[in-house]
């Protein structure tokens, strides 16, 4: 931060596939600019890596999953940052890797896409909710929100061939989204989707092997553009408060 | 009264007995609790998350299973997990009855204690047999990572199922904090908060540590609750001015939002936001500076839940108030039944307005 911007408040943020792609940069771009940061992701020794890598950021092993997780995962997150302002559900799977067409995709690659892609995010939301309620309560005077973010794609609305499990996960978790939206919107919690376009991550390389990287977008840029996006959500007017 | 013994934080048939500031009394349906409530009135709830407190282990000398219950800790700032006060049981776990829990082995300074991932020492015994401070190693997110999965909540021998996490939490569980659940928001859920808002009734929050209800020891549990400590936040201290201002009473939803209240309001300067430790206890004697009426669970006269309840009513109603949840077969313990009961009418100007009573103003508000 340079003397001549104006003091902001650093907030305090959750991000889900915090190791690897989108997420890392996130990670990185937060606490880049001083704010509290604490990731999730399933493998510990990435864990581990990334949180000795990114100075003041706090890493969770849990799998979005595994409903067994989610409070673990919440109680951490909390007990971390003591409050939460912004939560990124950016972790995600593919389902069949590599890409099948439905017919040939298995229930269970299926199941796992919904549980990771639209239950995780679900029930993560709900075990946070106190805590972001809480910061909306708390910044209300400020006119501030609380923000969830949700990483969509295009293939949540395009039918593209080979994309079943995922696009129809996608889906659901965009619809997820804007029933959130409405339902939050008197509490101050403001329930985004952002599609960050065709990156290259591990992710993107699993579903196209043979994409030309130079084609993609950074994830750097694409964590830049979301937390622009998210301070504007942020700052955008409160509507239909609670009295 | 009978425990309820099922883990449902809001059974449909919920019970809610209503006394009102001139001592009457109705019997209605926990989930219109907004019904009951009066335009203009703020709910305060405690926002705490529960901590799975219940840590099963080995008391390392001596080989002997134990199982701590974490009770207690100097602050809620996010660094202070090291050092929790604790209670120690022996061998066994919630299925028993704890009075009927055998003792830890003899705890000294300086023991070591493994609690599944975790490793603990105790560094202080408080004056009891079964009550430490412990230390735990590791750093702060290595201490909470452990809680997290190898902590189960605290449970009594009513409930036999184990609990999950889930279970204790409330809709609107925030910040890791208690060590038990803070039960009277149980009766909350997010349509709930809808209501109170389509009725004109404020909401806020503080976060208290709410802590053990029973060790099954008497000489311990007549040391309950042990000091807590909570946070006000500086939106809720601004919503009771504004309720105030209106008329509209404060509804304490829980004991432990009483108690945080209470004790703010005792410190010098009066009730601000920020952070204290509760060591007061509120009783027949306590004059009430910022409470107007409490939600409450149904609890057993002699428990400091039950005496906290003298400061709203006398000791003549609250004898009424017992007779009546036990002709009405009410349920206790913290997946049972609640009382809602404002403070007897009185006492000074300020509270005119809340000598109107519940019933009056609510019809009120209906007819309008």
């Amino acid at each position: 931060m340079t003397h001549s911007e104006p003091a902001r408040t650093a907030l305090r943020v959750a991000v889900t596939g915090g190791t690897s792609g989108l997420g890392r940069a996130l990670v990185d771009a937060f606490a880049a600019r001083g704010d509290a940061v604490a990731f999730v992701a399933r493998d510990a020794a990435r864990v581990r890596s990334v949180a000795a890598a990114v100075p003041g950021s706090h890493g969770i092993v849990g799998d979005v999953a595994s409903k067994d997780d989610a409070h673990a995962i919440a109680l951490q997150v909390g007990g971390a940052l003591g409050g939460l302002d912004v939560l990124v559900h950016n972790a995600s799977t593919l389902g069949p890797v590599p890409l099948a067409l439905l017919a040939d995709t298995e229930c269970e690659d299926f199941e796992q896409a919904l549980a990771t892609n639209v239950l995780g995010p679900f029930r993560l939301t709900k075990a946070l909710l106190g805590l972001l309620a809480a910061s909306a309560r708390e910044s209300r005077e400020r006119g501030e929100r609380a923000v969830v973010v949700h990483i969509t794609s295009d293939a949540a609305f395009t039918p593209y061939s080979g994309w079943g499990a995922y696009g129809a996960s996608k889906a659901a978790l965009a619809q997820l989204g804007r029933i959130w939206h409405e339902e939050l919107a008197p509490h101050g919690v403001a329930v985004i989707d952002v599609d960050p376009g065709d990156m290259d991550t591990p992710m993107h390389a699993a579903a196209i092997p043979d994409a030309d990287p130079a084609t993609l977008k950074r994830p750097r840029d694409a964590a830049r553009e979301l937390i622009e996006r998210i301070d504007r959500e942020r700052a955008a007017p409160r509507t239909a408060d609670v009295p | 009264m009978k425990a309820a013994t099922a883990p449902v934080q809001r059974p449909r048939d919920a019970r809610l007995l209503v006394v009102d500031a001139r001592g009457g009394v109705s019997h209605r349906l926990r989930s219109a609790l907004a019904e009951a409530l009066a335009p203009g009135d703020l709910v305060v709830a405690n926002d705490a998350a529960t901590w799975p407190a219940s840590l099963a282990g080995t008391h390392v000398a001596t080989g002997e299973a134990i199982e701590v219950r974490l009770a207690g800790r100097a602050s809620l700032a996010a660094d202070d997990v090291r050092t929790f006060s604790a209670v120690v049981f022996g061998a066994g776990d919630h299925r028993t009855p704890t009075e009927q829990r055998p003792l830890p082995p003899p705890l000294g300074v300086g023991d070591a204690l493994a609690l599944g991932p975790l490793a603990a020492r105790v560094v202080a015994v408080l004056g009891h047999p079964r009550l430490v401070a412990l230390r735990f190693d590791g750093d702060a997110d290595a201490i909470r990572a452990g809680i997290a999965r190898h902590g189960r909540p605290v449970q009594y021998a009513h409930v036999e199922a184990p609990l999950a996490l889930w279970d204790v939490w409330t809709r609107i569980a925030a910040l890791p904090a208690a060590f038990e659940p803070p039960s009277a928001g149980f009766a909350l859920d997010w349509r709930m908060l809808d209501r109170f808002a389509a009725r004109g009734i404020a909401f806020a929050t503080l976060t208290h540590a709410a802590g053990l209800s029973s060790t099954g020891d008497p000489a311990l549990d007549a040391r309950l609750p042990l000091d807590e400590p909570y946070v006000i936040p500086a939106a809720t201290v601004a919503a009771i001015a504004a309720a105030r201002r209106r008329g509209g009473r404060v509804v304490a939803l829980g004991t432990t939002v009483a108690r945080a209240l209470e004790h703010a309001a005792s410190q010098r300067g009066g009730l601000r936001a920020g952070s204290g430790v509760a060591d007061n206890r509120i009783g027949a004697s306590t004059r009430l500076a910022v409470v107007d009426a409490i939600v409450s669970g149904t609890h057993e006269p002699g428990t400091s839940h039950h005496a906290l309840l003298a400061a709203f009513v006398s000791a003549k109603t609250l004898a009424r108030v017992d007779a009546e949840l036990e002709a009405g077969g009410y349920r206790t313990h913290e997946f049972g039944d609640s009382v809602l009961i404002e403070r007897a009418a009185v006492r000074c100007g300020r509270d005119a307005a809340v000598a109107r009573g519940w019933a009056t103003l609510a019809d009120a508000a209906l007819a309008s």
